[in-house]
């Protein structure tokens, strides 16, 4: 054991010579490790981003909620007119929903909040949005939802009964129509006509590439709403359930209820569905699959070649030092002794690659970062122990050959080599 | 340094064979060697190439082994030796020197002197010790730090004799060793073995020089594979001295 950290500490001093020696050759040995490490790296790190961002967006659906809709929440395929055909939701199912809650013993749901969805242009002065996403709801929905409200307040008990021309505003929205002022207190127009107050601003919650940003829609009362819009084509009931109920049975009950609500004899199927933000989760589970997927594949061929040049080079460092080898073996080494040695060296180098690559990867993060705040870039600490464990194994699969061909050697042969 | 009953021979050769299988033909370059070597002997072994001289030379330092035949270095069987076994006896029993030094060049003359002991398992303060005082005895007590390009041809030979020196080796095995060498340069070099073999050393010259090999107490012939003589010298040509420079000159 002795002997064999003696070896090794002697073939790091060797391996650290032969670097310096041949500086330009290890760099260029390097690069492919590093190419390898970077994709490995910074595959691992796009990896982790997008759990942390589906995560953030199931939090911003809230992992409590249910969504009752006419639509489920996945492609539907050669089944679209049985879902076309579906009744809309009314606030009434909502309102029924809610008495027939009430009448239950030991319920898991803890009330369903109706939401009436539609696009519309809101304008503040001579500043115009196009299209903004609202929803029109009882002012239940500030318990229900997880928008948390930044500055004013949501609508009240009394504002939603009456409805009372009232808005609060997502982030973006705010920030758009109110780049320099507050707010709240101020009087917007839908469609150039309906005067409404801003009494809330909605917390920001950021974005994940694109889907469930929070921060561009607005709520109102859905009273107040029907001021401005009559339709029912895209509304849902949004179902909360008790804390700490269990999901599969708080979904269940849910199933009941609107069954209910809707009327439905036993033999009759459901004509809504219940939406979970799981559903979401598994759609964005199958793209991160795929990006893992071509990740691996990137990965392994970089590293691949990387591997095949260290292989090349080690070669080439055993041909040329055929003598030093010969006079090794003569002044005792063994076989072992030469097969680490060479290995070490492999080794060595896929470790500076590896050390490199993670520095460019840190750089490349910081930098994306700094570019695009919103994404939810993280790096993990694994990924450092995982980028070492790769490069080393990289250092001892490419090296193996060529540190094995040189413990073969015959050493007087060895010797006589010019 | 080994206190061998003078009876006991340090290398013990017999009926020694080495068959070279090259496919087609076979190429037999030793065709039955018998050689004793003692402690403290002063040998050259001399032939022209294609002699068998440099198989010999192999087998003598452990790097080969014999096909056919017997040998006994300090009693043990080096015929049926595993490599690690021959590693051994390299690292322990024989010290080489090269013709052409084969020292590492970006290493300096300790470093290049103390690489035996680090096959030896030898702790680093141990080995620096024993490279200085094996470098103090060929007269490099200022060239420790140098790198082989720093020095001179001269000194370069004396560092391989250092690292040969180190481990205290049972034989000195020289393959020609003043081969690259001027003759002034390769005069001292003789000397310091000279040297050597007064302060007990057994070193054995492999050398096609005639004018080398009369140094040596001992003269041994190959050709065509054998030994075709085995002579004392018995007036062995002492080497031309220019300035002592070791802790050895001089004894």
């Amino acid at each position: 054991m002795r002997h064999l950290i003696l070896e090794i500490e002697e073939s790091l001093r060797i391996a650290f010579m032969q670097v310096r020696i041949h500086k330009t050759r290890a760099a260029l040995t390097a690069l492919g490790v590093i190419i390898g490490i970077v994709a490995v790296t910074l595959m691992g790190t796009a990896i982790n981003s997008i759990d942390k961002g589906i995560d953030k967006s199931l939090d911003m659906l809230g992992s409590e909620n249910f969504y009752v809709e006419q639509w489920p929440w996945k492609d539907v395929g050669d089944d679209w007119w049985k879902y076309r055909g579906r009744p809309e939701f009314k606030v009434k199912n909502a309102e029924l929903f809610n008495e027939i809650l009430e009448e239950q013993s030991n319920s898991t749901i803890s009330m369903a909040v109706p939401q009436v969805k539609f696009w519309i242009d809101i304008s503040y002065k001579s500043r115009q949005l196009t299209s903004i996403e609202s929803y029109g709801t009882t002012s239940e929905y500030a318990f229900a939802s997880n928008n948390e409200i930044e500055k004013g307040r949501f609508f009240t008990k009394q504002e939603d009964l009456s409805g009372n021309n009232v808005v609060v505003l997502g982030y973006d929205v705010a920030e758009n129509l109110f780049p320099n002022e507050d707010a709240i207190g101020k009087t917007v127009r839908f469609n150039q006509r309906a005067n409404y107050r801003v009494i809330g601003v909605f917390k920001r919650q950021g974005s994940f590439l694109g889907m469930f940003s929070m921060d561009s829609l607005m709520v109102m009362p859905h009273k107040a709403m029907r001021k401005i819009y009559n339709g029912n084509r895209w509304n849902s009931i949004l179902i909360k359930m008790k804390t700490g109920a269990n999901k599969d049975m708080a979904q269940d009950e849910t199933v009941g209820i609107m069954r209910r609500v809707r009327g439905l004899m036993p033999e009759e199927e459901n004509d809504f569905e219940v939406n979970r933000s799981e559903s979401v989760g598994e759609q964005l589970d199958t793209m991160k699959n795929s990006v893992a997927l071509a990740g691996l594949f990137i990965t392994g061929l970089s590293l691949f070649v990387g591997a095949i040049g260290i292989m090349n080079i080690t070669f080439v460092s055993v041909k040329e030092r055929t003598r030093e080898i010969g006079t090794r073996r003569a002044l005792g080494a063994t076989r072992r002794s030469i097969l680490i040695q060479f290995l070490t060296e492999a080794v060595f180098i896929c470790m500076i690659g590896g050390v490199v690559g993670l520095i460019f990867t840190t750089l490349i993060v910081f930098v994306v970062k700094g570019a695009m705040p919103f994404l939810p870039i993280a790096m993990k600490e694994s990924l450092f122990l995982i980028a070492a464990a790769v490069s080393i194994a990289t250092g001892i699969i490419s090296g193996f050959a060529p540190a094995w061909t040189a413990s073969k050697l015959d050493p007087a042969e060895a010797l006589r080599h010019d | 340094m080994i206190m061998d009953t003078k009876g006991i021979p340090v290398i013990d050769i017999q009926g020694v064979k080495k068959i070279y299988d090259l496919g087609e033909t076979k190429v037999e370059a030793l065709r039955g060697v018998d050689l004793q070597i003692y402690q403290n002997e002063y040998l050259a072994i001399m032939g022209p190439s294609g002699s068998g001289k440099s198989t010999l030379m192999n087998m003598l330092g452990c790097l080969d082994t014999p096909t056919v035949g017997h040998y006994n270095f300090k009693g043990e069987n080096v015929f049926e030796m595993e490599d690690n076994d021959l590693a051994r006896i390299r690292n322990r029993e024989i010290g080489f020197v090269f013709q052409s030094f084969n020292l590492l060049p970006r290493a300096n003359t300790v470093r290049n002197v103390e690489l035996p002991l680090v096959y030896a398992g030898m702790s680093r303060d141990e080995r620096l010790e024993k490279a200085e005082q094996a470098c103090i005895k060929v007269g490099l007590k200022e060239r420790l730090d140098h790198k082989p390009n720093e020095l001179s041809g001269g000194q370069r030979q004396r560092v391989a004799i250092a690292r040969a020196l180190v481990n205290n080796p049972a034989i000195i095995l020289a393959d020609e060793p003043t081969g690259n060498l001027d003759s002034k340069t390769g005069e001292e070099i003789m000397a310091l073995f000279e040297d050597l073999h007064k302060a007990g050393n057994t070193i054995i010259l492999v050398t096609h020089e005639e004018d080398i090999a009369e140094h040596a107490h001992r003269i041994v012939r190959i050709f065509d594979g054998r030994v075709a003589h085995d002579e004392r010298n018995p007036s062995p040509r002492k080497a031309v001295r220019h300035e002592p420079e070791g802790e050895l000159a001089g004894v």
